[in-house]
């Protein structure tokens, strides 16, 4: 392990010459890629829980018109079961569960653990470019996260807990007009803070792909999930900083009298609206372009074919990035902007309708002709390709302003972002969860566990988000605990399929007990020859360090590189 | 070879870095940079500011109707003397404000103000306001302020106007800041 003249990281490396430490010391001072990664995986799992018990209690609520059950969870959380606080606490759900999965669940997922654990076993590196600094990353979240549910138990709107103005934060809400009480600024700091870790986690990927790679592993071999979070940590460093600075005048607004959306003052909540959807936007790609790479490999893997068109890939990759950040008013069609930029935001939200079509179509034309072996990760990919090319239609649908006067703010909207997120990301995870399992842990999953989850998860989900589209077209108003009788049976429906999908998360964790007590041992590559990425090229789990001295990496045919020599 | 990698690893920190502190400084130029490109475009219903009557005469009438408010801390009334009237584009109209003030200290207000629909800022032409700039009543003191302005004939070519035939001037009148910027669209 001495690394003398070795390939290291960047810092030194804390653990050289002595075994990995143990117990608690190896996870809260870990610098270790891998460990991190999986303490990463952990606090997905653990968050995903969480904003899942949050989602079942909204739909829970809806199964049937008038108030029933957020009454009880807000005597239970404030005390009060009024009908203002019962309400009230509704908001505040809807709006944890949004930033829950997106900033605690589906990033720490993707880019902090997939991340972690194989962009630099793919590239043949040793660790990160600033392990240390990704243990900051991680932790940070930790605190984050923290000050987030505590923001759910402290004053927000007069005599009432909680942020109730969901995950946009829009001002005058936001604001001391709407929430004085100090659950705004907790949550503002929250998202300062996992703001901050993803930077800093961004910054990290980017030095690792650019600076240690091994050689032979150019820029046009790399595997499509190491450009994909290449491109993610981009979207990170440019959009993030943009909320950052919304979020800070949004704070001294609250709290220094400064009046950048207080019109008091000539500021324009408007502002806001347009910082955060700079950001925002971006953002819906950072959430599932790294998912986009992760359907890459196990295509690809189950296939035994090579990626078709990897060229059209890294390009559409680029491509959706650039347009990311020139769409975003589309989230602002009726605030009153003028006909010419709404022709400009609808022409450039449809283009990405043309990048994001050249994935799909090369995932199937992976799939055309491949010797196709329908495990667990394929399941979820081949689920993933279906329904995020249902929530890239209604994209496409919602795209169109005239459209969008009638269906803001709808269910239309809700049933859209889910089959694109709760759908397509999550679908994308499970995915790669269910591919890297036997690397992770070194043990197989269950197949038929991992069957039973998906079957469970594909059709309860899609029961949820399926009626959505027709309450959208009926005019049913999102963010509302209440609503029209006319919508009873729809809602019914859904509700009943958010339980057959909380019950398969539940088949899930049953699935990851299972596997650590059956203790079945997996093989350096459980998948045969299909699996062409150099992580299948260590033992299962990979060794505490790996390619301390660099593997020279060749391609030579369309098969699985050659790797030499690094241990 | 370790302390070249190093090197690089710490130039993309630092180039990285520079990039964040570069789109944060982006954010909060965006927030000057936006009134200025609003008071420029006409975007959000920003009126223009002129100082010459329209050099044209256009031919379509549209009705302009006023809308006064006051903050919730303010102790004031404010009303417009008329509630609308019918103007041809390119002719130019005064219409006064009424204002009063039922505290017994002397108030410096703002005035907030914009067009609906937003789209007809642009050819909403003000020539004089009483919101360019700070105004004091004292202790009950009443006071008629003018607006004069004119619709820009231009607005007849553009096909955001096309079935805009009222619009509606605002104001809000909010009880004045020290500091406070007089940016508002």
């Amino acid at each position: 392990m001495a690394s003398v003249s070795g390939f290291v990281a960047s810092e030194i490396d804390p653990h050289a010459g002595h075994a990995p430490p143990r117990g608690l010391r190896r996870y809260l001072f870990s610098t270790n890629h891998k460990d991190i990664g999986t303490l990463y995986l952990c606090f997905a799992i653990f968050a995903g829980v969480i904003g899942s018990l949050l989602s079942i209690a909204i739909r829970a609520e809806l199964m049937s018109p008038g108030m029933h059950v957020f009454p009880l969870i807000s005597q239970i959380m404030s005390g009060d079961n009024s009908d203002g606080a019962a309400k009230n606490m509704y908001n505040v759900f809807f709006s944890a569960h949004a930033l829950v999965m997106i900033f605690f669940m589906v990033m720490p997922a993707m880019m902090g653990g997939f991340g972690n654990w194989f962009v630099p076993l793919m590239i043949g590196a040793p660790d990160m470019a600033f392990p240390r600094l990704n243990n900051l990353s991680f932790w940070l979240l930790v605190a984050s996260f923290t000050l987030m549910m505590t923001s759910m138990f402290v004053e927000g709107s007069p005599g009432m807990n909680g942020f109730a103005g969901g995950w946009v934060l829009y001002p005058p809400f936001s604001s001391t007009a709407g929430t004085p009480g100090p659950a705004a600024d907790f949550i503002i700091l929250s998202m300062h803070i996992a703001g901050a870790s993803s930077i800093v986690g961004a910054i990290n990927f980017i030095a690792t792909i650019f600076n240690m790679r091994a050689p032979g592993m150019t820029w046009f071999r790399l595997p499509l999930f190491v450009w994909s979070v290449l491109v993610t940590a981009f979207l990170l460093l440019l959009a993030l900083p943009v909320l950052a600075g919304a979020l800070t005048m949004l704070l001294t607004d609250r709290n220094f009298h400064t009046s950048f959306f207080d019109p008091a003052g000539g500021g324009d909540p408007l502002l806001f609206q347009h910082l955060f959807w700079f950001f925002g936007h971006p953002e819906v790609y950072i959430l599932i372009l790294p998912g986009f790479g992760m359907i890459s490999q196990v295509v690809s893997t189950f296939s035994r074919k090579p990626v078709f068109g990897y060229m059209g890939m890294v390009l559409a990759t680029l491509t959706i990035t650039a347009l990311g950040f020139v769409v975003w008013a589309h989230h602002m069609f009726i605030t009153g902007i003028p006909l010419g930029e709404q022709e400009f935001f609808v022409l450039t939200t449809m283009a990405i309708a043309v990048p994001t079509g050249v994935k799909v179509f090369s995932w199937i034309a992976t799939m055309w002709g491949g010797s196709i072996a329908m495990r667990a990760p394929m399941l979820w990919a081949i689920g993933f390709i279906f329904v995020f090319t249902v929530g890239g239609v209604t994209g496409v649908v919602l795209a169109n302003a005239s459209l969008d006067r009638e269906l803001h703010d709808t269910y239309y909207v809700v049933a859209h972002f889910h089959y694109t997120m709760s759908l397509g990301a999550v679908f994308s995870i499970f995915a790669g969860f269910y591919y890297w399992f036997p690397k992770i842990t070194g043990y197989m999953y269950d197949e038929r566990l991992a069957k039973i989850h998906f079957w469970l998860t594909f059709a309860g989900i899609n029961i949820v988000f399926l009626p959505q589209h027709f309450l959208g077209f009926a005019g049913m108003p999102r963010r509302q605990v209440d609503y029209a009788d006319a919508y009873t049976l729809w809602n019914f429906v859904s509700s009943i399929g958010a339980f057959i999908a909380g019950f398969g998360t539940l088949v899930f964790l049953y699935m990851l007990y299972e596997a650590f007590a059956a203790k079945r041992v997996a093989a350096a590559n459980p998948w045969g020859e299909g699996a062409t990425t150099l992580e299948w090229t260590v033992s299962s789990p990979p060794p505490f360090h790996q390619f301390e001295t660099p593997p020279a990496v060749r391609f030579d045919g369309g098969g699985a590189p050659i790797v030499e020599g690094g241990h | 070879m370790q302390a070249a990698l190093a090197r690089r690893n710490r130039a993309f920190f630092l180039a990285g870095a520079g990039v964040v502190a570069g789109m944060i400084g982006f954010a909060f130029s965006a927030a000057a940079l936006y009134g200025a490109f609003c008071r420029a475009t006409g975007l959000y219903g920003a009126t223009q500011t002129t100082n010459a009557d329209s050099s044209t005469e256009g031919h379509r009438t549209l009705k302009v109707l006023f809308d006064a408010n006051v903050a919730p801390d303010l102790n004031w009334r404010f009303e417009p003397e008329t509630a609308s009237i019918d103007l041809l584009t390119g002719h130019t109209a005064t219409v006064f404000f009424r204002a009063r003030n039922l505290s017994d200290t002397p108030v410096d207000v703002n005035a907030s103000f914009n067009v609906t629909p937003e789209v007809s800022g642009p050819w909403f032409d003000k020539i004089q306001c009483f919101c360019f700039q700070q105004e004091r009543l004292g202790a009950q003191e009443s006071a008629e302020w003018p607006v004069v302005f004119f619709l820009d004939p231009k607005l007849e070519t553009d096909p955001s106007m096309v079935g805009v035939d009222a619009i509606t001037l605002s104001y809000t009148l909010f009880p004045a800041r020290e500091n406070s910027s007089r940016s508002a669209p």
